[in-house]
């Protein structure tokens, strides 16, 4: 097998995948180079969540798009991939955010995305162990919930079985538009280079607008039906918006097997991936403020993780300027499991210059970028 | 203090010496498992000193407490079965 190849991706992720995945079955031979496990990065550590989301135009078409892209696979995934059509409650404190509620609803539905109101009984009803006295929620019942880096795993495995090589536990040492140099030095040669390493993308290409943003969760012990939908208070958007403070907001996920992820935190500036003690403290009060009861569950574990951030809340997907080889697949952020199917599709239009389905303009590198607020 | 408590297991009454551990009352209940893994295996008592948790039990109501660090209460309804 030679060492030249059309597309070569440096990440095992689910972007990564994604990328290879849909390259491989377009017709093109692909390599792929990961250092660590299949996904063992933000993939692994992030919930899993497949939500439409509407921060801007820009975003709500590429969730949107690939949203689709997930449900249209959900009956081939194996079951290690735990898709689950949980749905998402987005939930409303106050009037306020019942006022949110049903913004979000009006944006939802002139998408043709399912989304209903839910009225403070209909909420406790649904949700029982939320605590009383909440207005409300939006229930958008498409969105789901994976185990990301089983579907990285299923990805890879359908690039491999199109040709595409694996070269997992070998690190890249450069990118450039010949193709990625590994650190023992061999040059795996291709027409086209992609950066598919997430928060880590800066390290090989200096100078992308990618910052990390770290976020711990925590998974506790089985209680089946404690929870049933992915459930994220509508404060989030203030949280997750926030391009500058450490935030916490509550967002409770149920998993397959009973147990539930408990997040989430947001920390720009921290390099680290130990556990930072205040944060976790305070994103577990902001839960029980949510959910009293989640103070009697067992946590069996909690870990952190990195998140690939950009300015804007947008991925960079497509060529450097200046360097048509030279492709970006990340700054997906908190989002890039639901955009990472999307982020496949757009890379092997590019590559192959079809026209992709949702404009790719708004997340090509090199556009003006200005700061969310 | 009276010597012997009353309390449940599974809805069986079963009576233990005061100060006696959850776990011993599971033990002279007649059931053949404290849980079921995922994978449905039988699991019990292994350290007896609340680091393996393989004894856990539903108490009242409560889902996975380790038996052998809980102290039996009269009235007290224990299931291996939840």
């Amino acid at each position: 097998m030679g060492n030249s190849f059309d597309v070569a991706i440096a990440g095992g992720g689910i972007v990564g995948a994604a990328c290879a995945e849909e390259c491989a079955a377009s017709g093109l031979k692909v390599a792929v180079v990961e250092p660590g496990p299949i996904g063992g990065g933000a993939t692994a550590a992030g919930m899993g969540h497949i939500v439409v989301m509407d921060d801007s135009p820009a975003q709500i078409a590429l969730t949107n798009y690939s949203r689709s892209l997930w449900m249209a696979r959900a009956s081939e995934f194996p079951p290690d991939v735990e898709f689950v059509a949980t749905g998402t409650l987005w939930v409303a404190a106050d009037e306020e955010e019942m006022a949110e509620v049903r913004r979000k609803l009006g944006v939802y539905h002139s998408i043709g995305v399912r989304a209903s109101v839910l009225d403070a009984s209909e909420l406790a009803k649904e949700e029982p162990n939320l605590r009383p006295g909440l207005a409300g929620a939006l229930l958008v019942p498409d969105d789901g919930v994976v185990y990301p880096p089983c579907a990285a795993r299923y990805q890879l495995e359908r690039a491999r079985q199109n040709g595409a090589v694996l070269r997992i536990g070998e690190a890249a040492a450069s990118l450039s538009g010949e193709g990625i140099k590994l650190r023992d030095g061999t040059l795996i040669s291709a027409g086209i280079t992609v950066n598919a390493t997430g928060a880590w993308a800066p390290e090989l290409t200096p100078g992308i607008e990618v910052r990390k943003r770290k976020g711990h969760l925590v998974i506790t012990d089985r209680y089946p039906g404690w929870v049933r939908h992915q459930l994220v208070e509508l404060g989030y958007l203030k949280s997750a918006h926030s391009t500058t403070e450490d935030s916490v907001a509550f967002n409770v996920q149920p998993r397959k097997t009973g147990q539930l992820l408990i997040g989430s935190s947001r920390q720009f500036g921290v390099e680290y991936g130990a556990i930072d003690h205040h944060m976790l403290t305070r994103m577990l009060r902001r839960a029980q403020e949510y959910m009293p009861g989640l103070a009697d569950l067992s946590a069996i574990r909690s870990w952190t993780g990195f998140r690939a951030a950009t300015p804007d809340k947008l991925p960079l997907i497509g060529p450097c300027p200046g360097n048509e080889r030279l492709y970006l697949a990340t700054g997906h952020e908190g989002l890039g499991i639901t955009t990472s199917m999307a982020t496949g599709k757009l890379v092997a239009d590019l590559i192959l210059r079809r026209t992709p389905a949702i404009p790719a303009e708004p997340y090509l590198p090199g556009r003006k970028q200005e700061a969310h607020a | 203090m009276p010597d012997s408590v009353r309390l449940t297991v599974n809805g069986t009454g079963v009576e233990v010496p005061a100060g006696a551990m959850v776990s011993t009352a599971v033990a002279l209940a007649d059931v053949s498992a404290y849980r079921r893994s995922v994978s449905g295996e039988p699991r019990g008592p292994l350290c007896g000193m609340g680091i393996c948790f393989e004894c856990r039990v539903t108490i009242d109501g409560r889902a996975h407490c380790r038996s052998c660090q809980v102290v039996c209460r009269p009235g007290m309804e224990v299931r291996t079965d939840g």
